[in-house]
């Protein structure tokens, strides 16, 4: 098994055998590692850097790490004159400008080469070269109830998850911070929102509904039973049975239901996991405890698993790309904004602190065999 | 001809040196620069072609008025300098 982990002060590679995990790797050190991906078709990694001066970046290594290739940067086309593109909450004006890579996946097993990349300011790219080359989704950027999108911890509205369906590569589902769960069945010809049954508690009564406005921080999906899907929101936890076409909620689960991050195992439908944190207003562990919520029976009870987890005081929030599971549905791994990264090898019954000084960490990738 | 120089911090991410090119606006001066060495520009511009909202582009010791459509003139014998706003922790 191996890990990858992105943070503020870069990249780090760790490797996962019996005795533990080792660091294989660091690059891009003192930079910030936003995302880190890697193609699961051919072990292709991808880092995504956040240069505070100089903008996104995309780097690529066919060699694990060994080496680095700077690879083009999606780029919107140019703003037409007369387009008058506002965020709709503050009417500051939206820039056609990647601000951050927010998202990156594989396309299916049928189409090597391509790649979904999702970004803030909410544009969704496509790559059939393995990101030698990007085009916009113009069909979505152009869709009129994307001016209704705006910033969730952000400034302005990102794309942070890409589902593709593992079974027909036509179909891809994003997430968007703020604009709801949008799916295409025809590679992206055509989208339409499927957040109904989300509810935003951050909005007047009137809107709560709005599929266009809905926060779904993340959202992860089965990949043996892709009709599975969670999404941890902005104000509840939810569960989809049909693909994503509609949202069951599961209501609140003890210490909360808020939270950044979710993990579908990719075996088991029922099973998913969650760090809950207090609320929006306190991005804090309940009561100083770190815990991860597991559900084994579809979202109807969860048990809050913490050994091996810091003992209160502890004030580590973990974002929404940092944690994963592996392929085999046992390994998990986990990073924290305080720098802690922590290991689970039993499907989160108990975890292994591998570091708790890292710089923040904002994504965790666990890369392994699916046995 | 003028002098473009970009900010050390650049060599993390790129080989850079000083550039020669011929006068003109500040956008023909940084073309020149961009056609000689494409990697760069995404570095100095964003996708509309406007100075990233974090890096400065001074002119003989003036930082420019146009971060948009960089008409400000470079006059032979000018100097360029494309630095960093300051700025993180």
């Amino acid at each position: 098994m191996q890990i990858w982990v992105g943070t503020r002060k870069g990249l780090f590679h760790f490797t996962l055998d019996e005795k533990g995990p080792v660091l294989a790797h660091t690059a891009f050190l003192g930079d910030p590692a936003n995302l880190v991906q890697v193609d699961s078709r051919n072990g292709t990694v991808f880092a995504c850097l956040s240069l505070g001066h100089f903008g996104s970046k995309i780097q690529r290594s066919n060699d694990n790490g060994e080496t680095w290739k700077e690879l083009p940067m999606p780029v919107f086309p140019e703003k037409p004159a007369e387009a008058e593109d506002l965020d709709p909450i503050r009417k500051d004006p939206l820039d056609w400008s990647v601000k951050q890579i927010w998202s990156l996946e594989a396309g299916g097993e049928d189409q090597p080469g391509r790649l979904w990349c999702g970004t803030i300011p909410g544009g969704l790219f496509t790559s059939n070269d393995c990101g030698n080359s990007w085009s916009l989704v113009t069909s979505l950027w152009n869709d009129p109830a994307r001016r209704k999108w705006f910033g969730g911890g952000a400034d302005f509205p990102g794309i942070h998850s890409i589902c593709v369906h593992p079974e027909d590569s036509a179909r891809v589902l994003v997430g968007v911070s703020c604009g709801g769960v949008w799916q295409t069945e025809d590679h992206g010809a055509t989208w339409r929102n499927t957040a109904a049954g989300m509810r935003a508690n951050y909005m007047p009564p009137e809107q709560e509904e709005d599929p266009d406005i809905q926060d779904p921080h993340r959202i992860a999906r089965c990949r043996d039973a892709p009709d599975r899907l969670w999404c941890q929101h902005h104000n509840a936890l939810y569960r989809s049975d049909d693909g994503g076409e509609s949202w069951v909620d599961l209501g609140t689960p003890a210490p909360s239901n808020f939270g950044f991050a979710v993990a579908a195992h990719p075996k088991d439908a029922d099973t998913a996991w969650f760090v809950p944190a207090v609320d929006d207003g306190c991005r804090v562990p309940v009561d100083g405890r770190v815990v991860v919520n597991r559900t084994g029976d579809g979202g109807n009870t969860f048990a809050s698993l913490d050994q091996g987890l810091p003992l209160p005081p502890a004030y580590d929030l973990v974002y929404r790309h940092a944690l994963d599971v592996g392929p085999d549905g046992r390994v998990l791994a986990m990073g924290s904004t305080t720098g802690g990264l922590w290991v689970s090898q039993d499907g989160g019954e108990h975890w292994e602190l591998v570091s708790a000084h890292l710089p923040p960490v904002y994504a965790v990738r666990v890369v392994g065999d699916p046995s | 001809m003028v002098t473009v120089r970009f900010t050390s911090t650049l060599a993390r991410h790129l080989p850079i040196k000083e550039w020669e090119v011929p006068a003109g606006t500040v956008g023909e001066v940084l073309g020149a620069v961009f056609d000689g060495f494409p990697p760069i520009r995404s570095y100095v511009l964003d996708d509309q072609g406007t100075v990233r909202h974090h890096v400065a582009v001074f002119v003989d010791g003036s930082n420019i008025q146009d971060r948009q459509h960089l008409t400000d003139p470079v006059p032979d014998g000018g100097k360029v300098h494309v630095l960093q706003a300051l700025s993180g922790g």
